[in-house]
């Protein structure tokens, strides 16, 4: 993979060469950018936006070019900006250094910054373009409204040969105000390929192995992940969670380098898991990595979801699931279901549903607490008295986002209510209690 | 070696001249199709600036018509005039920096240079302290104060500020005599007038320049020559021929002609011109002395890339998968909402019947993708998200449409047939 050196005059050669090693399967973005921005002393266009997914080197290039070739620039990140004084300040201090940012007054408006940038400006005139790179630019839209088309067309307002870059993963449809401003030139970052991938996961290879190994490791780890996940700083982080485990027969004397397939077999129901459970960050790498150790207990992963159900009190179990009928049954079913003499219903005329009704799609329906009440009685096998223990039950339920409130909660008479559970989580509370919901839940009818 | 060198040195040369041109609006020497506009302009601040009138006009266009660059030359003229020169004061004010009367207020005072003046005054008014502002300009005889030209860009949001209070004393002070002003606003909405209060509205004169750009193709392939070709001054005389010959050649090519077409039938302004022509400029390099068609036709693929289409390119198999189940139930509901357990239900019903591919996932994987696609914006909450519903049951609607899905699905690199046939048609 060894693609033509970057060329553009006016940088130092040997500059350029140690960058096309250090932006490996970038070098048609870098080269682009590169000629976009030309000659340290020309004129670069305002504002470009580069787009592009998550990891896809964008920051990754154009940081290291600007700081490889040593231009003034300053990079901010939106995330931590929160208010559009501190970004200013941070922005100016290093453009200009601290001495001149002190010229600043506190959390500085616009019209500040542009005032005291035009005064640093007559003292330190631009000899090279100066770059402003912001990060996660998507947050600028929730700034003040005037940051962004400000931002847009800077070079105009200070009267600098000033560039702004601004990176995100959003397309610039999403972010252009309603009466427009200055259209920055677009630049698409793609995502890798997959023998990108490859190339750049390789390169971490532990110099304790032969970098075959751990490419065909890489390989593996691909054929699980790829088709859910071309984030490559999330597949890195799996790579080297994973990669003792897959060493472990090496290790052990059981297979050898070259029995890939001895290896595969290995790894593979391993790398499952960890989709389950690593990717979705329900136990953290420590947590993982600790349960690699004790082998005995990996047979039993302990993720959230593992967790899912919450003890609850015996009362408050059969509310629960009382709710749940109450949310996702029609309330003309409650006859069929709970009323032991329920008289003629057809059964015919009573099945016939269409899946586009099925509440199990379109969510809970709300419900008053009369009926809630009606249901818990019916199922609840003792018979219970209506006291306040009973609805402050109901009440902690709400608490503990088990059940939401519906409307204002000053509404005393009536309150109506929605079930805010899972299936899964109400199938387990239910085998707690040897209780058979889906016999009453018209869906699975 | 020697030439190389040259050549070398005029490339480099060439990219400074044009990129003066493209990236920092440098002047003309003549504003180009805008002549008439430019002679009203021209005399109603020389009134002004001569002869003491005040007077109140707004500029209106599209972004990009040139509205600035006819401002800027029509005042390079003017501070030619000798008496001008030495007598005209000038403001600039942006609705993008200035946010609120205040900081407009301290910022005029900059500008006029009247800090010490005012001092710790404290003034009861807005009114009042504008009027202080301008007293402070007139000159020893008492007779004739200095004229102020006050330039407002982004006219229409300084008529957001509380009361309008800085545009009711600026027109109220071009209306009555007071002293010579001109307020100059910049803008690119039509109906800025209606944004008016009435008080405000009753003061303005009602001139209004309007920038309402005409060009013929023809104009714009002229444009398009003169933008490119280099002038009289530059140092090499024989690589500016060269240049310009090579200019007039591109102005003939049948290729160029169609992308011209293509850029004036979507955006006619001189803005989009100059950030076509600078991704072609850039292309020009030692070893590529010359403009050539290619560059341009690389220039313009640039500059018209779908970009959904792009980032649609960059999503897993899982997350296509999803799009297209989106895509389904958007046929199927006519544009209503959904929310992930449809979608998640179609995906399923994909699974069961036809997929050969694609494994079963466990739903906290496919929401994770689902999540995924909403922090693209490629999916949109319909009430932004803040009521109390379960997240997989929030409604959403997708923001590609049939045409895009298809397409994207056409780039996609390895893209399983299955999905690609479960795409074309749904099932039941």
């Amino acid at each position: 993979m060894s693609g033509a050196v970057l060329q553009c005059p006016g940088y130092p050669e040997d500059k350029l060469r140690t960058l096309t090693e250090d932006l490996t399967c970038r070098e048609v973005q870098a080269g682009t950018l590169l000629s976009l921005m030309g000659e340290p002393d020309q004129y670069s266009y305002p504002s470009v936006f580069i787009y592009g997914h998550r990891a896809t080197g964008k920051s990754h290039v154009l940081l290291t070019l600007l700081t490889q070739l040593q231009l003034p620039y300053a990079a901010v990140s939106c995330v931590e900006c929160v208010s559009a004084g501190l970004m200013l300040e941070q922005v100016f201090s290093a453009l200009f250094g601290p001495d001149a940012a002190s010229l600043l007054p506190r959390s500085p408006s616009l019209s500040d910054f542009v005032r005291i940038y035009r005064q640093a400006c007559v003292e330190r005139p631009a000899r090279q373009t100066r770059y402003i790179v912001v990060e996660k630019a998507e947050l600028l839209r929730d700034m003040e409204a005037n940051l962004l088309p400000a931002l847009l067309r800077l070079q105009e307002l200070v009267d600098d040969n000033v560039t702004v870059f601004l990176l995100s993963e959003i397309v610039w449809e999403k972010f252009r105000p309603n009466t427009g401003c200055f259209e920055p030139l677009l630049l698409h970052f793609p995502d890798y390929t997959k023998a990108e991938l490859l190339h750049i996961l390789s390169r971490d290879a532990h110099p304790s192995h032969t970098p075959e190994l751990y490419t065909s490791y890489i390989n593996i780890l691909l054929g699980v992940f790829y088709s859910v996940c071309r984030d490559l700083r999330e597949l890195r982080h799996l790579a080297a969670l994973n990669f003792c485990k897959f060493c472990e027969p090496l290790e052990k004397g059981e297979a050898r380098e070259s029995d890939t397939h001895k290896l595969w077999k290995n790894i593979e129901p391993h790398l499952k898991k960890a989709m389950q459970s690593v990717y979705l960050r329900e136990v953290s790498s420590v947590q993982w990595e600790q349960q690699q150790m004790d082998e005995k207990e990996a047979t039993a992963l302990r993720g959230l979801s593992a967790h899912a159900h919450v003890e609850l009190p015996y009362y408050s179990k059969f509310l629960l699931i009382a709710a749940y009928l109450a949310s996702y049954n029609p309330a003309r079913t409650d006859r069929r279901f709970f009323l032991k003499h329920h008289g003629k219903i057809k059964k015919t005329n009573f099945l016939k549903k269409h899946e586009k009704t099925s509440n199990h799609l379109l969510g809970p329906k709300p419900f008053p607490l009369d009926r809630l009440l009606a249901i818990f009685y019916s199922v609840v096998d003792s018979r219970v008295a209506p006291t306040a223990n009973i609805f402050s039950q109901i009440s902690s339920l709400v608490t503990l986002q088990l059940l939401t409130q519906v409307g204002h909660d000053d509404q005393l008479d009536c309150p109506k209510y929605k079930c805010a559970v899972s299936l899964d989580f109400i199938l387990a509370i239910s085998r707690t209690l040897s209780f058979d919901i889906v016999r009453y839940l018209y869906d699975f009818l | 070696m020697e030439k190389h060198v040259a050549v070398g040195e005029c490339v480099s040369q060439v990219q400074r001249v044009l990129r003066e041109r493209f990236c920092h609006q440098r002047l003309p020497d003549k504003p180009v199709g805008l002549e008439s506009q430019y002679k009203h302009l021209l005399e109603l601040l020389r009134r002004t600036a001569v002869h003491g009138e005040s007077n109140s006009v707004l500029i209106v266009g599209p972004r990009g018509s040139g509205k600035t660059m006819l401002l800027r030359c029509a005042l390079r003229e003017l501070l030619e005039l000798q008496e001008a020169k030495k007598n005209v004061l000038q403001v600039h004010l942006s609705g993008l920096l200035q946010t609120d009367d205040r900081i407009a207020l301290r910022e005029i005072t900059r500008q006029l240079q009247l800090e010490n003046v005012v001092g710790d005054k404290v003034f009861g008014s807005f009114a009042e302290n504008l009027v202080f502002l301008l007293d402070a300009l007139k000159k020893g005889d008492k007779s004739s104060s200095r004229p102020v030209l006050f330039i407002l860009e982004e006219f229409d949001l300084f008529a957001h500020h509380k009361n309008q209070t800085l545009l009711y004393n600026l027109l109220d002070v071009s209306q009555s005599a007071q002293a010579p002003v001109a307020v100059v606003g910049l803008t690119c909405r039509l109906d800025v007038l209606e944004l008016l209060e009435k008080r405000v509205k009753s003061r303005f004169s009602h001139r209004q320049i309007h920038l309402l750009s005409s060009r013929s193709f023809h104009q714009y392939r002229d444009a398009f020559r003169s933008e490119l070709t280099l002038q009289d001054g530059f140092p090499d005389s024989k690589f500016s021929q060269e240049w310009n010959l090579g200019i007039s050649k591109l102005c003939e090519d049948k290729s160029v002609d169609e992308i011209l077409q293509k850029h004036y039938n979507s955006c006619k302004d001189f803005r989009s011109l100059h950030s076509l022509l600078l991704l072609a400029v850039s292309r020009v390099s030692v070893s590529n002395p010359i403009l050539r068609a290619v560059d341009l036709l690389e220039a313009s693929r640039m500059s018209s890339a779908d970009s959904k289409g792009n980032i649609l390119h960059g999503l897993s198999v899982l997350e296509l998968c999803l799009i297209i189940a989106m895509k389904h139930l958007n046929d199927i509901y006519e544009g209503e909402p959904f929310n992930f357990q449809m979608v998640h239900n179609e995906f399923k019903k994909f699974l069961q019947r036809k997929s050969h591919s694609i494994h079963n996932f466990d739903k906290p994987v496919v929401f994770k993708a689902f999540e995924h696609l909403l922090q693209l914006e490629l999916i949109r909450p319909v009430d932004g998200g803040v009521c109390k519903v379960q997240r997989e049951y929030q409604l959403v609607r997708l923001m590609l449409d049939h045409t895009q899905v298809m397409e994207a699905l056409q780039r996609y690199p390895q893209c399983p047939t299955d999905v690609k046939q479960w795409a074309v048609s749904a099932f039941g």
